[in-house]
């Protein structure tokens, strides 16, 4: 076994994610047969092919510094699902 | 037991761009709430940010400072965690391939100078607003505000170079200071566009072994920097005195109960599960680039004071005072050309000018006298027509009027006298009516003679040439 129900209760944790005792059961065996997949690819000697940090060839990608407003305050808000005025609106955070 | 005491910084300052730092939303502090946003800095699905180029510009300004390495290339990266300020449940950030790393200044703390390392400077966006006021938000409700999510931020981090409360602050300040000369950041910790956490540990003195530490939040100004970590300092002590240990964890500076109080809601260990940011491509800064951004750096703090101390023959620590912020500096080298007697325009700005302007709370840029002006107040002084006691009512009056010293001093018939005849019937008068002082002059009383060179003050409104007065006094007597 690559990962433990325990390793899997600490990433649905992560996700904020609820499983129950069967759904644990069923990740932890999915996921233990990903990696093993994934595993193949340990077999072959990357030590000197440097990490694929993105895909597209490019590089400075950038834009000038310019503010376009955007207008879209009443679209923005209308998809929150709770609001009060101009504010979201959250349950209260307590630090 | 002897312990020294081991600190480092972090501090976040907000870059004075415009826009924010992936989309073309304003930056602007005060707006409505959520007025400054957009499907990209609310993360909204399929958006693709797009880096600020006058973010890079900043930042490698600031490194350059700090005698940073800038790496060849460097990444963003997604920062993961849950928290209602923040809408993508990520943070672009970046992590393993930062702007610029292996940096340092350099700090005077009791006339010492001392070397601070600087691990790292990167690039990242801020988080939104909670507010949770009583009264204004319903008791079991948090509102958020986006406006100022998004909005660019460096993030400097020290090397655990800091010795104690004094050097932490020390450092801050000069570091706020160099930001503030850069014009890359307004250095205001009371809107937040400077803020400041540290991590503070203990260990017994010589020990190269490094303590269990504890990072504290919420020092958002230097009065609070020092007490917070004078207390935590304190705090861990006590805590490894009486046998017990020091837990890592995030603790708040409680400012009305002046100490530093454990943050237990975020206590659990943080996963942040760094990533590249596949939306954002890496960053290969141009050399060229560089050097076009350095030829624009002014100069700094340290070589202005340097150059003040030579070129006004001051005192280093005018010079220091001088120099806290551009704005003063120019002011005083406006004042020193038009005036050119640099020793009396610094007494009078570190004097008059800075308590004028603390007492109304505003900045030299505010200040109702331009350096034309007190150059022109400190040339009537110097000539003669006024005394310097006259002179500081004098300045009152233009501080306070916006009046140029000529207008107020002709208005109010204030030029000195220094008309021999004039000063003598006046002197003869004073004379008349004291013989016994003159008696006691007579026999050597100094103190006698100075009442009598008050008298004649007085019954001139303080617009005797005191020399003067002094001069015929003796002569007479």
């Amino acid at each position: 076994m690559k990962i433990t129900t325990k390793e899997v209760e600490y990433v649905a944790k992560l996700a904020r994610l609820k499983l129950t005792e069967q759904e644990k059961e069923l990740f932890t065996q999915q996921l233990d047969s990903i990696l093993d997949y994934m595993g193949k690819l340990s077999e072959l000697d990357t030590e000197k092919v440097p990490p694929t940090f993105h895909v597209l060839p490019l590089k400075n990608v950038m834009r000038e510094d310019e503010v376009k407003d955007s207008h879209l305050q009443k679209e923005m808000m209308s998809n929150a699902p709770e609001r009060d005025d101009n504010f979201f609106s959250v349950p209260k955070i307590i630090d | 037991m002897n312990y020294e005491t081991v600190i480092g910084l972090e501090i976040h300052a907000q870059v004075l761009t415009i826009s924010k730092i992936f989309c073309n939303c304003s930056t602007g502090f005060g707006a409505v709430p959520n007025s400054q946003t957009c499907p990209v800095c609310l993360g909204y699905p399929g958006v693709l940010p797009v880096l600020n180029r006058k973010v890079v510009e900043f930042a490698v300004k600031a490194a350059l400072v700090i005698n940073c390495r800038i790496n060849k290339e460097c990444r963003f990266a997604r920062k993961n965690y849950f928290y209602p300020d923040l809408p993508k449940a990520y943070q672009i950030s970046q992590y393993e391939a930062p702007l610029a790393e292996h940096g340092f200044i350099e700090i005077f703390t009791n006339e010492h100078e001392k070397r601070i390392g600087i691990t790292r400077l990167h690039m990242e966006e801020d988080a939104g607003k909670l507010v949770h006021a009583e009264g204004y938000v319903s008791s079991n409700k948090s509102y958020v505000d986006f406006n100022r999510t998004g909005v660019p931020l460096i993030e400097i981090v020290s090397e655990p170079d800091l010795g104690s409360p004094q050097e932490a602050r020390d450092y801050l300040q000069k570091l706020r200071n160099i930001l503030q000369y850069l014009e890359v950041c307004d250095g205001n910790m009371e809107e937040g566009s400077l803020r400041c956490d540290a991590n503070v540990s203990i260990r017994p003195a010589g020990s190269q072994n490094l303590g269990t530490k504890t990072e504290l939040k919420n020092l958002n100004s230097f009065r609070f920097i020092q007490k917070a970590l004078e207390y935590e300092v304190q705090r861990q002590s006590a805590l490894i005195e009486a046998g017990g240990e020091v837990v890592q964890e995030t603790r708040l500076w409680d400012p009305e109960q002046n100490k530093t109080v454990s943050m237990r809601s975020k206590e659990e260990a943080h996963d942040y599960r760094y990533f590249p940011d596949p939306d954002l491509v890496p960053l290969a800064i141009d050399p060229e680039w560089v050097e076009t951004i350095r030829s624009t750096l002014p100069e700094l703090p340290e070589a202005k004071i340097t150059r003040f101390v030579q070129q006004y023959q001051i005192p280093r620590y005018d010079a220091e005072v001088l120099s806290v912020t551009r704005s003063l500096a120019d002011y005083y080298e406006e004042c020193a050309a038009l005036f050119p007697k640099p020793k009396i325009v610094s007494n009078w700005m570190m004097g008059e000018i800075l308590r004028e302007l603390k007492n109304r709370n505003i900045d030299i840029t505010e200040c109702p006298l331009n350096p034309k002006a007190l150059a022109g107040l400190l040339k009537m002084m110097d000539q003669g027509i006024i005394s310097s006691k006259i002179a500081k009512c004098v300045f009152d009056e233009m501080f306070t009027t916006g009046k140029s010293a000529e207008q107020i001093v002709q208005q109010k018939g204030l030029t000195q006298i220094s008309n021999e005849e004039e000063l003598e019937e006046i002197i003869d008068r004073v004379l008349a009516e004291n013989p016994v002082v003159i008696e006691e002059v007579k026999k050597g009383k100094n103190k006698a003679l100075g009442f009598l060179v008050g008298q004649v003050m007085k019954l001139t409104s303080g617009k005797a040439n005191p020399a003067l007065v002094n001069k015929i006094l003796k002569k007479k007597l």
